[in-house]
């Protein structure tokens, strides 16, 4: 294996964030903590209202109104990125060291402008300042080749409504991936496409990024995808961090009461079901402590008055619990 | 078959395109376009497809939302594809139909109680008590409370909703009832607590489901029958364990082959199978509608449609190779 | 929390709004209680010559006009006139207008494209014009005066419904309700009215600022409310003559005109914010 893959590339750690809304304050994100390794493909799990999306849109400061980061660092190849000046993100950090590809393909496009024009103009503003038009168009070009559009130069003179949900998500992939970016952060980039659309983008974004050297932070509620493109994952719930581990790992030996009654809720073909009981908390008054303890099997007092500290409960297997099974 | 609730024959549903101002009217959307299968009484029957296939739509037409353009369908031996709309007022409050996207299905300046209370208002002449007494009864079925019937809809999570859109139409006592994509978009955790929901219901309510879903896990488990649709058309249908471990169609194993499944990688080569994306309803290939997609076709499949037929099994596959 | 004082504090949170809403809480107020704020109620048809054309001063607040009436008086009874004439005007346009538009909307057919050409017929109509001609005719009051809003006003709330109820058409618990079986009459009523009802409540607020403006007009041409009722575009027009020395004369009335037509304005912008149930609930 690379010497570089072991080199972290992001590091996440003690973020909370709060959302200020007219209901309260949403505590959305309770001190959580990831990290991504150069190269390594790391997916971000968990139900809605998790703080997965909060914690991706925190890396690249662009939370929505009412969003506030209380506390914590994004460590970026060193540099703290919640510290760094907004001007000098813009310039060197989004879109361009730190690419999205964001959930829903069909409102990612202006629509009234083809897709060509949008694609180089992005690149006029992010790609290499040294490159004339020509360079640029030959790069795009070569990369939609890369994401399988067929004849991509008669397709950039059309517009976005032209192109199918996988179609667009493949634009997105190629823009995502011209800048040249370390972390491309994927946020739930298949939800809104059919099944077999999913397969096909999902095979292709593994072959354009494994081996290459780009690290990915893959959010998804789906286990399932996250099993077929993640070397890591990292399961939250209601804001805090629960697990993180290799993919196999997780998923064959969870260690966290939630991971576990997670993948015994999914649905399987001997027809029986398993729930889990309780109902996610509101995050405006949350659970002291471990969040996940009023629903968990295994919950003593101890969980209700501290969260857990990270700890490691086999090799580069970490788990958030006082009471860790399997 | 006295077994059978619902019959559906030849059924058709196309969408009249927008005339311009030149008069050109723009191509008919297929939604539906000839689709023949048999619902028996008690069994949850599985319509499975990607977007664009016309499951809905096929869910709708059955329903009475939409007129069908050609066809028949027979619900308790009684047709009711084309009756005028004050037959169809009777027939409707035993078939109902629940919505992909509850929260939008329900009026958001309504409380819930009224909402409740509508179905049995329009279709009964029940007293207000007596109609009270019911939708308590029901929201107790549901696994909901009373103080929930002075909220409004947006004012309940994305699982309460789908119980309130149960608890509606299931005052009714309907006999069949269409879900449509009732999982989608809920969380791993809700989707296991509707479907037991679901289970629970159907036994105690003598309830017999279309379950219109895009997700094959769901309808593997929660299916005894089930029908894979394609650009308008049964491409397959059968017993669902049948289906899923041995499918025949091509689009099928294609469809199979894409769950993302835990434990089981997508293969790394760039499969023919997988290319390509549903046809546009508007315009259909000829012939067989997955041919271009498919890494089986012959000569014959690019101008011939193949009919669905019965096979091993009861097995129905629309398919040339398979059909001698 | 309940919904109606989490609306409350919402509104006033929304410091145009709420100053809209102050304004025209004033103004009805005024117009219900002229009798007792004004300082000299008599001043609606007694004159006093010898009184004429005094400047403000700390007897008659506002001054005296040409018949020596005591301005500030005649303003708050000419509330009661205006709001009067606003009312009826836009009650009647709101009557006549919101069930075609429901009507047009719902129905797909030649019903619906007659009664939105019918609308624009009238929308074509000038009101300013068609008051004087009937006021030619039938001769200068207020109720033409109404009449002819009335007569002109309706096709807005039309227009508003109908766009309204078409795109609601598209909803799908409107199709839900449809797929209950219920009828027209009961969806277009039941449903789609209260979601529409915000749209018509906006369009109200303003429409009685509109009103009331159109009204001075009318009046300060003459054609509507006549001297010596208290009527502020009358005033205005009584004060013609006095310009500029009696400043007064027109001012007052004048601003009484702008600060209700704005207060009309604000109140119904705010309220489009607030009607919404799932605003009302906190629903961020």
């Amino acid at each position: 294996m690379n010497q570089n893959q072991k080199e972290t590339l992001l590091s996440v750690s003690c973020l909370t964030v709060h959302f200020y809304t007219d209901r309260g304050v949403v505590k959305a994100l309770d001190r959580a903590e990831l990290n991504v390794s150069r190269g390594e493909v790391v997916g971000l799990i968990g139900e809605s209202g998790c703080g997965k999306t909060t914690l991706a849109r925190s890396v690249l400061r662009v939370l929505p109104p009412g969003g506030r980061i209380i506390d914590g660092t994004v460590l970026f190849t060193g540099k703290d990125l919640l510290k760094v000046k907004e001007n000098d993100l813009n310039t060197s950090v989004r879109g361009k060291a730190i690419t999205l590809i964001p959930q829903d393909p069909f409102n990612s496009f202006n629509p009234v402008f083809p897709v060509g024009t949008q694609i180089k103009d992005i690149m006029k503003w992010k790609g290499n300042a040294q490159d004339g038009k020509e360079i640029r168009e030959k790069r795009i070009l070569e990369m939609l080749e890369q994401v399988q559009i067929p004849s991509p130069r008669d397709q950039l003179k059309k517009y976005p409504h032209q192109f199918s949900g996988g179609q667009r998500q493949r634009f997105m992939i190629a823009m995502a991936l011209l800048p040249g970016p370390s972390l491309v952060i994927a946020d739930e980039p298949t939800t809104a496409l059919d099944v077999t659309v999913e397969a096909q983008i999902l095979q292709l974004m593994a072959s354009l990024v494994l081996g290459r050297g780009i690290s990915v932070l893959f959010i998804t509620h789906d286990l399932g995808v996250a099993s077929q493109i993640c070397e890591r994952v990292v399961v939250m719930y209601a804001g805090q961090d629960m697990e993180d581990a290799p993919a196999d790992s997780l998923f064959s030996n969870p260690r966290h009461p939630y991971t576990r009654e997670l993948l015994e809720s999914l649905p399987n073909p001997e027809g029986s079901i398993k729930d889990i009981p309780g109902e996610v908390p509101s995050l405006v008054r949350p659970p002291e402590g471990c969040r996940f303890h009023p629903r968990c099997s295994q919950a003593t007092d101890h969980c209700s008055r501290q969260r857990p500290e990270k700890a490691a409960v086999a090799a580069d297997h970490w788990v958030r619990c006082f009471h860790p099974v399997g | 078959m006295e077994d059978t609730i619902l019959n559906v024959k030849g059924l058709k549903k196309y969408f009249r395109g927008f005339a311009s101002l030149l008069g050109r009217r723009a191509p008919s959307v297929k939604a539906v376009d000839g689709v023949s299968f048999q619902v028996l009484r008690g069994e949850t029957f599985g319509l499975v497809g990607e977007s664009g296939c016309g499951k809905s739509t096929l869910g709708k037409t059955i329903l009475g939302i939409y007129r069908p353009t050609e066809g028949s369908v027979t619900f308790k031996g009684r047709e009711i594809a084309h009756l005028a709309k004050k037959e169809a007022k009777k027939i409707r409050k035993d078939i109902q139909y629940v919505y992909q996207d509850p929260g939008i299905s329900l009026d958001p300046y309504w409380k819930i109680k009224r909402i409740l209370s509508e179905p049995l208002v329009i279709h009964t002449s029940l007293s207000r008590k007596a109609i009270e007494k019911r939708i308590h009864k029901m929201l107790d079925e549901v696994g909901l409370s009373q103080e929930h019937l002075s909220l409004y809809p947006h004012e309940f999570s994305g699982g309460q909703q789908r119980r309130l859109g149960l608890a509606r139409i299931l005052c009714l006592n309907p006999r069949l009832v269409i879900l449509d994509e009732p999982t989608s978009g809920l969380d791993v955790s809700v989707q296991a607590t509707i479907l037991k929901l679901f289970i629970e219901l159907k036994r105690q309510f003598d309830l017999t489901y279309i379950f219109i879903s895009h997700n094959l896990s769901v309808v593997r488990m929660m299916c005894q029958r089930v029908a894979v649709m394609y650009a308008g058309k049964i491409v397959e249908m059968g017993e669902t364990h049948g289906v899923f471990s041995d499918p025949i169609h091509p689009y099928t194993k294609v469809l199979l082959a894409a769950i993302p499944v835990i434990g089981k990688k997508h293969g790394r080569e760039k499969d023919l199978s997988l290319s390509g994306e549903p046809p546009n309803p508007e315009n259909f290939p000829s012939g067989c509608r997955f041919w271009p997609r498919c890494g089986y076709k012959k000569g014959v499949c690019e101008s011939v449609e193949p009919d669905l037929r019965a096979g091993v099994h009861g097995r129905w596959v629309a398919c040339h190779l398979v059909n001698q | 929390m309940s919904g109606l004082r989490l609306a409350w504090i919402k509104f006033s949170r929304d410091r145009l709004a709420f100053s809209g809403f102050l304004i025209i809480l004033s103004l009805i107020l005024v117009a219900v209680f002229a009798g007792v704020l004004a300082p000299y109620p008599e001043d609606t048809f007694s004159i006093h010559p010898a009184a004429r054309l005094q400047p403000p001063s700390l007897t008659h607040f506002l001054g005296t006009d040409s018949m020596g009436r005591d301005i500030f008086s005649r303003l708050l009874f000419g509330a009661r006139v205006t709001l009067i004439i606003s009312i009826i005007a836009v009650g009647t346009s709101l009557l006549i207008g919101v069930p075609l538009g429901l009507i047009a909307g719902y129905s797909e057919n030649w019903l619906s494209e007659l009664i939105m050409r019918i609308a624009d017929i009238f929308l074509s109509i000038p009101q300013i014009i068609l008051a004087i001609l009937l006021a030619q005719s039938l001769g200068p009051s207020i109720p033409n005066v109404i009449l002819a809003l009335s007569i002109t006003y309706w096709p807005w709330f039309t227009r508003i419904v109908f766009a309204e109820t078409r795109s609601l058409k598209q909803t799908v618990f409107i199709e839900a309700t449809e797929a209950l079986g219920a009828n027209p009459l009961r969806t277009t009523v039941l449903h789609v009215l209260p979601n529409v009802s915000s749209s018509i409540i906006v369009r109200s607020s303003i429409g009685m600022g509109f009103t009331i403006l159109t009204a001075a007009v009318l009046g300060f041409l003459g054609v509507g409310a006549q001297p010596p009722t208290p009527e502020w575009g009358v005033t205005i027009a009584e004060s013609r003559q006095y310009l500029p020395d009696a400043w007064w004369y027109a001012t007052f009335p004048g601003l009484a005109i702008f600060f209700v037509v704005m207060g009309f304005n604000m109140l119904g912008d705010g309220l489009r914010d607030i009607l919404d149930p799932r605003i009302r609930r906190g629903f961020e």
